[in-house]
């Protein structure tokens, strides 16, 4: 199963920065969220994309994951030369992983 | 004092739709239409179209949106807050102005400037040193002030507050044309206007503050940007309906859209708005506040309406985050396409070809196979299973001046005679590349300014 069966996610950017919402669309699956979708699972899914550190935000109230990576777009929105500078397709990249 | 206002938002970038924002004008039954329309490097683009014409540097979009939606502002009485004005508020101003002549309307309108910054920056007051990575360790450590030693700045733009615009709303402006502010500000506004919220009451302006992130990317939270035919459908996209809010005094607040229009504003669409671009939930800085996003509470309390309660705030920041744009390269691209059997491998063979045509004069090249590794990047590559039936090969490379970067397309289009069997359909551009770098600057410093004009 992927995260994609069971969550959402939007990216966003700030600089070199990029954002990546966890939202699973039954509530229940929350705590197995938590649990599963580990810092480390995502900075090794994400490795060669996202190069800094990775912090994961729990939201207890929205039910909600939200990870903030660093150095993860190629020097910041504005300089990269990907095609994605904003890096907006991340969202569905976490969602690839396998759990 | 009212006790409930409602706020539209019709525009959540500068290329937005006009449609939707005609319709929440003329049926929303608003109080106050937000237009947002300025991203972070949208202002120092906006200063380049100034530097070249006095009168230009706001929205290119301001005429055609204004011409359309003032009859319906003015006879709704509805109060626009935009940050049209880009880098040129009060010519954006006088803009509306001429408009509002032509169209015989009343219209008291006020320009809120003095975020542009570019000639401090420039004095002794300001030290001047570090790249981004710097610029934004102390961002996230809240030092100050700090600008860059890159090359040449063409803008320098502070993220002001709600104080400006307060005072335009005191004053019975109804069209409110700003610089730089920060988004949330923008709907922060009228509500400690209208509700008397005092502006060191952390707690109502941290609320208010997440009234306004949730509104602020427009369509982004009535089912823009959401849809996915497999797991989340939204009907009616091509008429996607902007959200309004129904604020009230204690800082909740319910969105929704107007009747009839597509789209969908539901627990999922408000949840991905909610950390839409958010770096720290327990602390999301404005001007204004530093706000917490922890404590929110979302509720779907009927169709196409969600109630939003809780969130908080603590004081203010002591610095204006300030956007500097400067002239950071030019970017040349090159693209071809290879389909058929071994499209993948004779891609493969064109982008190294390049890549050694080219490697001995330009540092950076970036060389993608469009359709296997562009967005997710080579792990992707190296997993991708032939026969592939398409591949476009794209190759960008940073420059220092514009012919340099003319020679990246030339090359990739040269492929046509000296490259690999079968490339097709050739495309290469050439574009000046304005970076942004994000400092902070001691608010005591930066004064925002109102001037008025009337109709």
């Amino acid at each position: 199963m992927k995260l994609y069966d069971i969550a959402h996610s939007r990216a966003g950017d700030k600089g070199n920065i990029s954002t990546l919402s966890l939202i699973p669309y039954n509530e229940n699956d929350y705590e197995m969220l938590c649990q599963i979708v580990t810092v480390d699972k995502v900075q090794q899914h994400l490795a060669g994309i996202v190069l800094g550190e990775i912090v994961r935000y729990e939201m207890p109230n929205i039910s909600s994951l939200l990870f903030v990576c660093t150095d993860a777009l190629a020097g910041g929105v504005t300089t990269s030369l990907r095609m994605d500078t904003h890096g907006k397709a991340l969202s569905y990249q976490l969602l690839d992983m396998e759990i | 004092m009212k006790n409930k206002i409602r706020i539209g938002c019709g525009a959540g970038f500068s290329g937005d739709r006009i449609e939707p924002a005609i319709i929440l004008a003329e049926k929303g039954e608003l109080d106050y239409l937000v237009l947002e329309c300025l991203a972070e490097r949208t202002i120092a683009l906006a200063n380049k179209r100034k530097i070249a014409d006095p009168s230009k540097g706001y929205d290119p979009l301001l005429e055609r949106r204004i011409e359309t939606l003032l009859p319906y502002l003015v006879k709704n009485k509805i109060r626009l807050i935009t940050n049209m004005g880009a880098a040129n508020p009060i010519e954006g101003a006088k803009k509306v102005i001429e408009i509002a002549q032509k169209q015989g309307l009343k219209v008291k309108v006020a320009a809120i400037h003095g975020d542009d910054i570019n000639e401090n920056l420039k004095s002794e007051s300001f030290e001047i040193f570090g790249n981004e990575d710097i610029a934004l360790e102390l961002i996230k450590k809240h030092q100050s002030p700090v600008t860059i030693n890159q090359s040449p700045i063409i803008s320098a733009n502070a993220y002001l507050g709600t104080d400006g615009i307060l005072e335009a709303l005191q004053a019975d402006a109804q069209i409110i044309i700003t610089g730089r502010v920060a988004d949330p500000s923008l709907f922060l506004t009228p509500m400690i206007h209208e509700f008397g919220w005092k502006t060191d009451d952390y707690d109502l302006l941290g609320k208010g503050t997440v009234i306004g992130h949730l509104m602020e990317c427009a369509g982004q939270i009535s089912g823009g940007y959401f849809a996915d035919p497999i797991k989340k459908s939204v009907e009616n996209m091509e008429n996607l309906g902007h959200p309004f809010a129904d604020v009230f005094a204690d800082g909740s607040a319910i969105i929704s859209k107007v009747e009839g229009t597509g789209g969908v504003i539901n627990l999922q669409t408000a949840k991905e708005q909610l950390l839409y671009e958010v770096i720290n939930p327990n602390e999301y800085y404005t001007p204004d506040v530093i706000a917490d996003f922890t404590s929110v509470k979302l509720q779907e309390i009927a169709q196409n309406q969600v109630r939003v309660t809780g969130g908080g705030g603590k004081e203010k920041p002591k610095n204006f985050k300030v956007s500097v744009g400067y002239k950071a390269f030019w970017q040349g691209e090159g693209e071809i396409s290879y389909a058929g059997p071994s499209s993948l491998e004779r891609a493969k063979l064109a982008g190294e070809t390049i890549e050694n045509r080219l490697k001995s004069q330009f540092k950076e090249i970036q060389v993608d196979y469009i359709g296997i590794n562009s967005t997710f990047g080579d792990k992707w590559l190296s997993e991708a299973e032939t026969p592939i039936s398409e591949v476009r090969l794209r190759v960008a490379a940073k420059a220092k001046t514009q012919a340099d970067a003319a020679l990246i397309g030339e090359e990739v289009e040269a492929l046509y005679t000296n490259g690999p069997a079968g490339g097709a359909g050739v495309r290469k551009y050439v574009n000046e590349v304005i970076g942004i770098i994000s400092v902070l600057v001691d608010r005591n410093k930066i004064k925002p300014k109102v001037t008025y004009f009337e109709s």
